[in-house]
């Protein structure tokens, strides 16, 4: 260890706040030692005045917690994805379906569904994030009760319907019908919130890498979602975190299923074009 | 200048602006040693405990034991508001005498591992795991 | 039996006589300390699972006492020996009296 470098430094750290350069680590991911998963790559086209290259949230993460990724029963989110087979296959609602009856097994209908969402929806003439689909299924063709937006139920359903992606691309369309959409999430991840006046990119665009206390700051990617949270050990959905994330910067914060969070998942999820889907990933 | 959190902890724990919880002990943790020992005085090899240096976080912290020839082996957290974490009893058969799971920790401070021979001997190691408060819990 | 507790278990479907073989389990259980408090106050009751066995064809593997301190959706790596074709058994022990079980079946090949 280099100490007297250190000490010498440490004179200059004491007079500033503890911001120490971690930038994302060298490993690479591999799934039950054949899925490989892209965790950088350049940055898509219309990030390219403000970032060269994209990590996944997990390159970030601490060498154990990294490992819980690497095989599907290590996975803790595996399990809710299984539940949301469980869901899956079981009939409710009016029309006496379950989602099997229209989709038959996951892996064969929602292969590359999660890796395009969120994504402009013809008939409802709306963007809709995966959690709408699946409650505009339900609702629409099942004739059951929707998901609550957050519950676990959502949640395992989602978990289900992002393994048969993973390691795809994720490819979310930004222009067309969903450019004026794009454009607002696009402003929203710049505006500043909160009493501590902070923006997505504040943290995530101009300070990934560095540290925050004690939390190696990531560049904020959702293609890992839903994420099984060390720290509250269950899976989490962008839109949880999104709120989170105003929260702490003391703001009064938007609603799960917003037309405000609607617009940043759909620009966040484009800032990770090129990256694999990796849900359910392991955060802390 | 590349500083890494073991760099910086290293430097001096309270002089530099970083949230790690205090450090904890408990004397439970000697009782629950003392009935699962009878007293006995313990080796320090024959047991290996393998735990993360810095906690990611302490809601759910990976660890692993492993003695050759264990009869059994108990895991303590001595911070926590109870120490007991698990005890591992292996039966005709086990493979190897190992166990891996995951665990949850108040803040930082020593896990230990005492295992039962079966020669009767006991052996411990100790590991200490910093616990630290992140930035941006959400 | 309490909702949503699913149990997830690697183990190989054949083995080699006399191969120790690596098994992980995972059941998903809130695993509720103890230590947690209410909005107003209350302390919320422990509600645990408090006890995990792996037996082969009746004979014991494993058997571990939990504790509150295990994080929630316990998670067991360990290796069990596999003599002769059978079942492998896996029991966990819920504080409520509870009782879930998974069983997966190892050839010998």
């Amino acid at each position: 260890m280099k100490f007297k470098a250190m000490t010498a430094v440490a004179a200059l750290l004491l007079s500033v706040p503890a911001m120490t350069l971690a930038d994302p680590d060298e490993d690479s991911l591999v799934i039950n030692g054949e899925l490989e998963v892209v965790t950088e790559t350049a940055a898509p086209a219309h990030l390219s005045d403000a970032l060269d290259t994209i990590y996944s949230g997990w390159r970030f993460r601490e060498d154990e917690t990294q490992a819980l990724q690497a095989d599907d029963f290590d996975n803790p989110g595996m399990v809710f994805a299984d539940l949301g087979l469980d869901q899956w296959n079981k009939v409710e609602g009016e029309a006496g379906k379950s989602c099997a009856s229209c989709h038959g097994t996951p892996e064969e209908s929602m292969k590359g569904v999660r890796a395009v969402y969120p994504k402009w929806n013809e008939t409802a003439g709306e963007v809709r994030t995966l959690a709408m689909q699946i409650n505009g299924c339900r609702t629409e063709n099942m004739k059951a009760e929707p998901y609550k937006y957050t519950s676990g139920e959502m949640t395992n359903m989602e978990a289900l319907i992002s393994v048969q992606s993973r390691g795809m691309p994720v490819d979310v369309a930004i222009d067309g019908p969903v450019q004026a959409t794009w454009e607002a999430g696009k402003e929203m991840y710049y505006t500043r919130f909160g009493q501590l006046e902070l923006s997505c990119a504040n943290c995530h665009e101009d300070n990934y890498g560095n540290m925050i206390r004690a939390d190696h700051l990531s560049q904020g990617q959702i293609n890992g979602f839903p994420t099984y949270r060390l720290k509250n050990a269950k899976l989490n959905q962008v839109h949880d975190r999104f709120k989170g994330c105003i929260r702490d910067t003391r703001g009064h914060t938007f609603d799960p299923g917003s037309p405000e969070f609607v617009a940043l998942e759909l620009y966040v999820a484009s800032r990770g074009n090129g990256l694999s889907v990796e849900g359910p990933s392991v955060r802390n | 200048m590349d500083f890494t959190r073991r760099d910086t902890l290293a430097l001096g724990m309270g002089a530099v602006a970083l949230t790690v919880l205090p450090f904890r002990a408990n004397a439970a943790a000697d009782d629950a040693i003392a009935a699962f020992t009878g007293g006995a005085a313990m080796a320090d090899t024959g047991v290996t405990l393998t735990a993360p240096e810095i906690a990611e976080n302490g809601n759910t912290v990976p660890i692993a034991v492993e003695a050759e020839g264990a009869v059994a082996i108990m895991v303590l957290a001595a911070g926590n508001p109870t120490p007991g974490v698990a005890t591992f009893t292996f039966g005709e058969l086990a493979g190897a005498h190992s166990a891996s799971t995951r665990i949850r920790l108040a803040g930082t401070q020593d896990v230990i591992a005492i295992a039962q021979m079966a020669d009767g001997s006991f052996a411990k190691a100790s590991s200490n795991v910093k616990v630290t408060i992140g930035g941006c819990g959400g | 039996m309490a909702e949503g507790v699913k149990p997830r278990v690697k183990a190989p479907s054949k083995a080699a006589a006399g191969e120790a073989v690596v098994l992980k389990t995972l059941i998903s259980h809130q695993m509720e300390s103890g230590q947690r408090k209410n909005a107003d106050g209350t302390p919320i009751p422990r509600s645990i699972i408090n006890r995990f066995t792996c037996e082969f064809n009746g004979k014991s593997v494993i058997d571990i006492k939990m504790e509150p301190a295990i994080s929630t959706n316990p998670y067991f790596e360990f290796e069990a020996v596999i003599p002769e074709a059978g079942d492998l058994k896996f029991t966990w022990y819920d504080d409520d009296g509870s009782v879930y079980e998974d069983v997966k079946s190892v050839a010998i090949g």
